[in-house]
């Protein structure tokens, strides 16, 4: 692997609170990387340690090899995309692209021009680039951001939850843009967010955070369909918490009578359904009091509050997780 | 980064150590000495003006700036209450009715002083206009008295008054007003129990904020209370000019600044003081 | 109430005012008393005439010009400095600065002067009231600016930062302009409390720096004097419309 940023057991510690608590990552170059986990569990500081704006209490910071602690963030060859895009309202679209190129970007010195219309025809506004920001869309905003940072192609491209500005409707759409650019582009692109789903669909690889510290590194398909803790099992997706571990609510099924030999089930009754679209989430609660969550085929049989069902599923879907008491 | 922000705050701190800690020394250390002949000071050390702040002769003169002081934030808070929640409740015009309090408040404290001798003094328009009506042949002693005094600190320091209130009542949740006009609280009781109660912060911030520069107050009882000795303030000044008592005069001002900062530190405390300016 | 409330509001209004629009309409009185006998300009043209007040005006402009600049510049950095990161002790300083009553204030500097001078050599005139000036009215500076700064969004900087710039760089290029209304607000401000100011003045005053408050004060000690209400009227409108812009642009 040809590591481009790499994080040795990092902490930062603040007077009575550990935000990042020895955190150890390899990014490699070329790849979309996301920091997953929810809000305070050290993934923004994490980022703020790679950018320089915050130093780590110990631990060093690597980037191309280079140990960069103590380097201030204009000694960085990274740029960040912030949550708020942070665009200077003084300055039109050019000015604000062009800003980066006079000062960290005096190695392009002599190609300013061309440059700044390729970051604009990147991120298609060629015909907006006298605008101030003020002037512009969520969407149009978010892509002079990531134009700004990606001109002056940075070893990393850190981006602080630059979706989470947007209408959830627009969200999914620039979702899509955003993982096209950087295939386009090439550069690594250290992804920081709170919400599952985008770190799923956008990722290579991805770290889950919680307490500030890693719970586990993988690709989407093995932290979702591998969770090495209950945390990360619960925090990516629904779970049916049983006895020797847990089950996704999607290889829960529901029937009449009981299944088969080689199936694990339990009787039940159902509480409640809801009809999402494509499927259906039954509710049901078992004859210990506790309830679980399956999902169903809208074609399949209906079922209705109070029906005595059976719950079922296979054991290999069992997800389990070692030594870890339930929470 | 630390480094510019340190290298950002040394001018100030340059200038308040050497234009505002530093000169309060020297009145410190000249408080403690004995008065010189002509001005100025010399030793031995005494304490003898320390004690002399307790003599009738002047606790009278001290109680009475407490007093004109007390009685001028109380006029403030009658006038300046009404006035903060018309403001707060004018909707788009806010700024403007706040504007209009705010820049005669920064024009000219001494014009605005002597707009009032003008009105007042014994040729003044006041007594020119009753004069020439001829309700009265003499003209009134309007000037010159405790109630021009207190008159010329109300007119400096209202502002004062309505801007911590103003930014108090601005803040509250009309929903509350609503909710109390639901549960059936008429207008007049609805202000008696919801409005002024919430308001206490900004009654005390703006009390606060008015009492401190009226007990300190020198132009305005110089003025319009006719060079007598009214207030502290005057006697401060007294003390450095005509009575040659410098150490006297220190003490004073020494005393007068531990009754501001004590008040001072009594708001903070409460975090009134934001809405100081 | 609702009928009550405005009624009141006019009258705090015209409290506020009408002292000041009868100062103003009796500075063009045909007659040195107060009983109108036409309009005038007489009293202006008497006080554009009179050498000592121009004498006067012409130091508080250069006062006020001088303490303006370096309070602003200093005001502006220290604002900056404490929007970085709080400092107690400097805040708790000029909040007290704020409230020291004038005249302790004017009878601290005096004996300090006085006492540093002896060693020195040095009289009073000018450059004390400057440096008294710009110690009163920095405060003034700091509120302003400071405010302004709570506005912008720290994030910014950060931005200057990351794409390159050093942070002087980040601050003269971003910050500076983005809060550049508010420097001039307080700029404004400065400049209006150290042209009015007449107490702390008059102490450190030396004998050939006489302020046009000085000269004001002196007058309506004296007794009635229409020139002083012509002064009166043109420093009230100039400085009204010079808050009224300040405020303006602490808006914007």
């Amino acid at each position: 692997m040809d590591t481009v940023l790499t994080l040795q057991a990092v902490s930062k510690q603040y007077p009575g609170h550990r935000a990042v608590d020895n955190i150890t990552l390899e990014i490699a170059r070329g790849e979309f990387f996301s920091l997953l986990g929810p809000s305070g569990c050290g993934k923004t500081t994490a980022l703020r340690m790679i950018a320089g704006f915050e130093e780590p209490t110990s631990g060093d910071v690597f980037l191309g090899g280079e140990r960069i602690n103590g380097k201030r963030p204009y000694e960085r060859n990274v740029s960040t995309v912030f949550q708020s895009y942070a665009l200077f309202p003084h300055l039109t679209v050019r000015g604000n692209i062009e800003f980066g190129l006079r000062h960290k970007g005096k190695r392009f010195a002599g190609e300013m021009d061309r440059r700044i219309r390729a970051a604009l025809e990147m991120v298609h506004l060629e015909n907006k680039e006298n605008r101030r920001p003020a002037e512009l869309s969520g969407g149009e905003r978010q892509r002079v951001a990531l134009a700004r940072s990606l001109v002056l192609e940075p070893e990393v491209l850190l981006l602080d939850e630059p979706l989470s500005a947007l209408d959830p409707k627009l969200r999914k759409q620039v979702r899509l843009e955003l993982k096209s650019l950087q295939r386009r582009v090439g550069i690594t692109f250290l992804f920081i967010t709170h919400d599952q789903e985008e770190a799923l669909s956008l990722s290579d690889r991805m770290a889950v955070m919680n307490r500030g510290a890693v719970e586990q590194i993988g690709t989407p398909e093995e932290i979702y369909l591998k969770p090495r803790s209950r945390f990360v099992a619960s925090f990516l997706g629904g779970m049916n918490w049983i006895d020797s571990g847990g089950l996704r609510p999607e290889v829960t099924h529901l029937g009449a009578e009981p299944p088969g030999d080689g199936e694990r089930s339990l009787p039940a009754t159902v509480v409640h359904s809801v009809f999402l679209g494509n499927f259906v989430q039954v509710q049901v609660r078992l004859a210990s009091g506790e309830t679980m969550i399956a999902e169903t085929g809208r074609r399949d049989v209906a079922f209705r509050n109070g029906d005595a069902v059976h719950i079922w599923w296979r054991a290999e879907d069992e997800l389990h997780f070692e030594a870890e008491a339930r929470k | 980064m630390n480094r510019l922000r340190n290298a950002f705050l040394a001018p100030a701190w340059v200038v308040f150590t050497l234009l505002f800690f530093a000169p309060l020394a020297v009145i410190a250390a000249y408080s403690l000495a004995t008065r010189g002949t002509y001005g100025g000071v010399s030793a031995p050390a005494s304490l003898e003006s320390w004690v002399r702040l307790a003599d009738p002769l002047y606790l009278v003169i001290l109680l009475r700036s407490f007093a004109l002081a007390g009685v001028a934030t109380f006029i403030c808070l009658l006038l300046g209450f009404p006035l903060a929640l018309f403001i707060a409740r004018a909707g788009a015009r806010r700024n403007l009715y706040l504007q209009l309090v705010i820049v005669p408040f920064w024009t000219s404290f001494l014009v605005r002083t002597y707009a009032w001798m003008f009105l007042l003094r014994e040729t003044g328009l006041v007594n020119s206009a009753l004069m020439a009506l001829g309700l009265t042949r003499e003209p009134l002693p309007l000037l010159y008295n405790n109630g021009a005094v207190i008159l010329g600190l109300v007119y400096g320091y209202l502002p004062f008054m309505v801007l911590p209130l103003y930014a108090t009542l601005e803040r509250m949740d009309r929903a509350l007003l609503e909710a109390a006009a639901d549960l059936g609280a008429r207008s007049w009781s609805a202000l008696w129990r919801v409005v002024i109660p919430l308001s206490a912060p900004g009654i005390r911030a703006g009390s606060v904020l008015v009492f401190i520069p009226c007990l300190g107050a020198y132009l305005t009882p110089d003025l319009m209370g006719g060079g007598k000795t009214i207030m502290i303030g005057n006697l401060v000044q007294n003390q450095f000019t005509t009575a040659r008592d410098w150490p006297f005069g220190s003490a004073l001002s020494l005393a007068l600044m531990v009754i501001v900062m004590v008040l001072l530190m009594a708001l903070v405390r409460r975090g009134g003081e934001e809405g100081m300016l | 109430m609702k009928r009550l409330l405005p009624l009141y509001a006019v009258a705090v209004y015209a409290f506020f005012y009408l002292p000041l629009a009868t100062l103003a309409v009796f500075s063009f009185n045909a007659s040195r008393f107060t009983l109108w006998e036409g309009f005038s300009w007489r009293w202006y043209a008497a006080a554009f005439a009179d050498a000592q007040l121009i004498e006067a005006t012409w130091n508080s402009l250069v006062i006020a010009v001088v303490a303006t600049a370096v309070s602003t510049a200093i005001g502006t950095l220290c604002a900056y400095g404490l929007w970085k990161r709080g400092s107690a002790p400097l805040t708790g300083s000029l909040y007290l600065s704020l409230v020291t009553p004038e005249i302790v204030m004017g009878i601290a500097l005096l004996a300090f002067f006085q006492w540093v001078f002896r060693f020195l050599g040095i009289q009073l005139g000018l450059h004390t009231v400057i440096l008294a000036h710009v110690a009163f009215s920095i405060a003034y500076v700091v509120v302003v600016v400071l405010a302004r700064l709570r506005t912008m969004d720290a994030a910014l900087e950060e931005a200057a930062l990351d794409l390159g710039a050093t942070e002087w760089q980040a601050f003269r290029k971003v910050t500076l302009p983005m809060i550049g209304p508010g420097v001039a607000a307080a700029a404004m401000l400065a400049f209006t409390v150290s042209f009015d100011d007449y107490v702390i003045t008059s102490m450190v005053a030396g004998v050939d720096s006489e302020t046009l408050p000085m000269v004001i004060y002196a007058m309506a000690r004296r007794g009635a004097n229409p020139v002083v209400n012509s002064i009166s009227t043109m420093i009230v409108v100039a400085l009204g419309v010079m808050v009224l812009v300040s405020e303006r642009l602490r808006e914007t």
